[in-house]
């Protein structure tokens, strides 16, 4: 019930269009036989029985394959519209910032996930179904091509011969003498011959016809690569911001890996310094204009005893490193790469205590502008508390003065001065550039003395378990398309049905190559050379 | 032969199914952090205001609400004082607050709690060590521990006072 017997007596599965054995077609075909698939029945479209042959069948189809790709093609230009939400400033909330920005469409840009396109889930869902699409649509033509490959027969059907685009019928004297020769040009040019009563099937490069399959197989193994990202433990990407002389934890490491970062060093090309044969290019730009290095020294500790979050650890140092832009800093599978920089973050700042109208100093302090001290005593009674600190001062809408972050990029300060004439104490608000004494005019105020600077470096702390799989997964792609590419699957027919002589060929791709070869292999014989029945017709 | 077409076609949809059900489930529909409700929290140990050590394990037996906040976040401004009022409710039905300031000066924080007369606990976290832990992004954020140092919730964004006292009711022992 499920074959069809042809007339040469192979027995081939339902829906089959040419005879697996000899080609002859089974059904109505048109005149020049379309040899997609060699004409095999493509299973999907004869069982529709279950539900699993209708989930099935549906995914099989390639006009379907392609509407996924369609739609997720449309989707991901639609993301591009608004900014991405790795994009937008940090601080605000997603959903109040589409909105505000781009009004109702924004709120259903967010609503829908095109703000974080790659993590949403229908997107996600549409890559996995043209996954799925693809493995079907793979698995439902590659065996029944293979099938109609590997049952081919060297005799064919007169029908499938004269319907091949690439024909000549004509009668040739002494056909049996004729033929070693083009049989000793075929195989001088690479194809495999069979022969069979004295006819003649001469193939080469099947192997070409696999190269899509490979190429597919090389896409899923990519696919599932990019999966296994999401399992805990298999993808880190941090960043981390480290001061010259901090040591801080390791974002991503769960608290096994610190660092310290040494100094970070910014190298510029500067004329003096280079070669002759650089001096015109460096004119080019500008002497130190052009970036050199971007370095960060660093050392990797690691943490002994237990994690306990918080807790002041103890390192055990494992290894010095100039981590350099494309030179990371590798241990246990982590990557520490340089990705950006911050020059000259203010350290400290130093200030005077000063008489205002003498300008006489009782001395100076100098204030670290991550961690103040609360007091600073100058001996003879004189002192200086801090009341306040806003390291990144702003005056807020209420018109207090506030922080925006916790780096000194702005420090403002509230300072109570204490000297012997002064017992009560003085409150100065001290910012750069700027004095307020809320409390009536002091006799003493903080001088600006000077700032103490450090750079401040910004790594990526990376680790990857599925580079490897991304990496097998390409080079199979690549394997499948090279394989697809660069070698045509030939075949030549050379039949004697009574006294006809019958030339038929066909290649899946470059039929201008087909044609300038087969002109060498039947020039100078008594064959008629096969003629392209399209170009005939039209 | 059909029957085994059934159960090829059944098992390669059924792998595919489970590889794309796991990868949406594990990253869309739960939350994208290192740490997630139901985990026990993770343990961490700061020193307050006064120079006290405060660590989470101690505080087995009684729910927590533990809050991560800067001077400079205004949501979080604004709700300490809700914390801060329904902390004196909470605290003798054995509630406890520990707020996890993300490692600013001692000094701007120390103006900030003496501003709102805040009475619990506040701790700095000066290496980023807890933040790490907790995988902290935006602020505020909140986690709900209970009795058993599990996160019974973790909730992003700006709470009401209301939203403060149903938390705290939620993490009563």
């Amino acid at each position: 019930m499920e074959q069809v017997k042809c007339e040469c007596g192979h027995v081939n599965p339902i829906g089959t269009v040419l005879c697996e054995a000899c080609g002859k077609p089974l059904e109505e075909v048109p005149m020049l036989l379309d040899m997609r698939y060699e004409g095999s029945a493509r299973r999907s479209q004869t069982y529709n029985q279950t539900i699993v042959d209708k989930i099935w069948n549906f995914f099989s189809s390639v006009k379907v394959g392609v509407w996924l790709i369609v739609i997720t093609l449309v989707a991901s230009a639609i993301g591009t519209i608004y900014p991405q939400q790795m994009y937008i400033p940090p601080t605000v909330s997603p959903a109040e910032y589409y909105e505000e920005q781009y009004g109702w469409l924004g709120k259903w840009y967010y609503a829908l996930g095109f703000h974080d396109l790659y993590s949403s889930w229908w997107y996600m869902l549409l890559i996995a179904l043209i996954g799925v699409s693809l493995v079907i649509c793979s698995l439902d033509r590659v065996v029944p091509l293979y099938r109609a490959l590997n049952n081919q027969r060297v005799t064919r059907n007169e029908q499938f011969l004269q319907r091949q685009r690439l024909f000549s019928r004509s009668q040739v004297k002494d056909y049996e003498n004729a033929l070693p020769r083009v049989v000793d040009r075929l195989t001088k040019r690479g194809y495999r011959i069979r022969e069979e009563n004295g006819n003649i099937l001469a193939e080469k490069g099947r192997f070409s016809r696999w190269g899509p399959y490979v190429n597919h197989i090389g896409l899923i193994v990519f696919l599932i690569g990019a999966m296994l990202r999401f399992v805990p433990g298999m993808y880190v990407d941090e960043n981390m911001w480290i001061r010259e002389g901090e040591i801080k934890e390791i974002p991503g490491t769960n608290g096994k890996y610190f660092l310290e970062n040494k100094t970070f060093i910014l190298e510029v090309y500067e004329k003096e310094k280079e070669k002759e044969a650089f001096q015109a290019a460096i004119d080019r730009v500008g002497s130190g204009m052009m970036a050199k290095n971007y370095q960060t020294d660093v050392v990797l500790y690691e943490r002994v005893g237990p994690v306990v979050a918080g807790e002041e650890p103890k390192l055990k140092k494992i290894k010095s490193f100039s981590i350099r832009v494309n030179e990371p800093l590798k241990h246990d599978h982590y990557a520490l790469y340089q990705v950006d920089f911050k020059l000259n973050e203010l350290k400290s700042m130093s200030f005077h205590l000063t008489d205002k109208q003498t300008a006489k100093s009782f001395g100076t302090i100098t204030v670290d502008l991550i961690q103040p001290e609360k007091e600073y005593d100058l001996g003879n009674g004189y002192k200086v508390q801090l009341l306040s600190y806003f390291p990144d001062f702003y005056f807020d809408e209420n018109g207090n003065p506030n922080t925006r972050s916790k780096v000194p990029n702005n420090p403002a300060f509230v300072f109570k001065m204490f000297a012997p004439d002064r017992p009560k104490g003085e409150v100065s608000f001290t910012a750069i550039r700027q004095t307020i004494e809320p409390f009536g005019d002091n006799k003493y105020k903080m001088a600006f003395a000077g700032v103490d600077t450090r750079h401040v470096s910004a790594l990526t702390v990376r680790r990857d378990f599925t580079l490897w799989i991304l990496g097998i997964g390409g080079t199979i792609f690549m394997i499948g398309l090279i394989q697809g590419m660069y070698w045509n699957h030939r075949r030549v027919w050379v039949q004697r049905i009574n006294e006809d002589v019958l030339i038929a060929a066909h290649t899946n791709k470059n039929w201008f190559g087909l044609k300038k070869e087969l002109e060498g292999i039947f020039n100078d014989t008594p064959f008629v050379m096969p003629i392209d029945q399209v170009d005939k017709r039209s | 032969m059909k029957g085994k077409r059934f159960w090829l076609r059944t098992v390669i949809l059924a792998i595919m199914l489970a590889a794309i059900g796991y990868t949406i489930y594990s990253n869309v529909f739960v939350e994208k952090r290192a740490i997630q409700v139901g985990d026990s929290a993770p343990d961490f140990v700061l020193t307050d205001l006064n120079g006290n050590k405060i660590q989470l394990s101690d505080y087995r037996g009684k729910g927590v609400f533990l809050n991560f906040w800067a001077t400079w976040c205004k949501p979080c401004e604004k709700e300490m004082p809700y914390i801060n009022s329904q902390y004196n409710v909470y605290k003798n039905e054995g509630v406890e607050v520990i707020a996890v300031n993300v490692g600013e000066a001692k000094v701007t924080v120390q103006t900030f709690v003496d501003r709102f007369q805040l009475t619990f606990p506040v701790v700095i976290d000066q290496q980023d060590q807890v933040m790490n832990a907790y995988n902290i992004g935006p602020l505020p954020a909140t986690f709900l521990i209970d009795k058993e140092g599990k996160i019974v919730d973790i909730i992003t964004g700006a709470m009401t006072e209301e939203d403060v006292k149903k938390y705290m009711e939620r993490i009563k022992p």
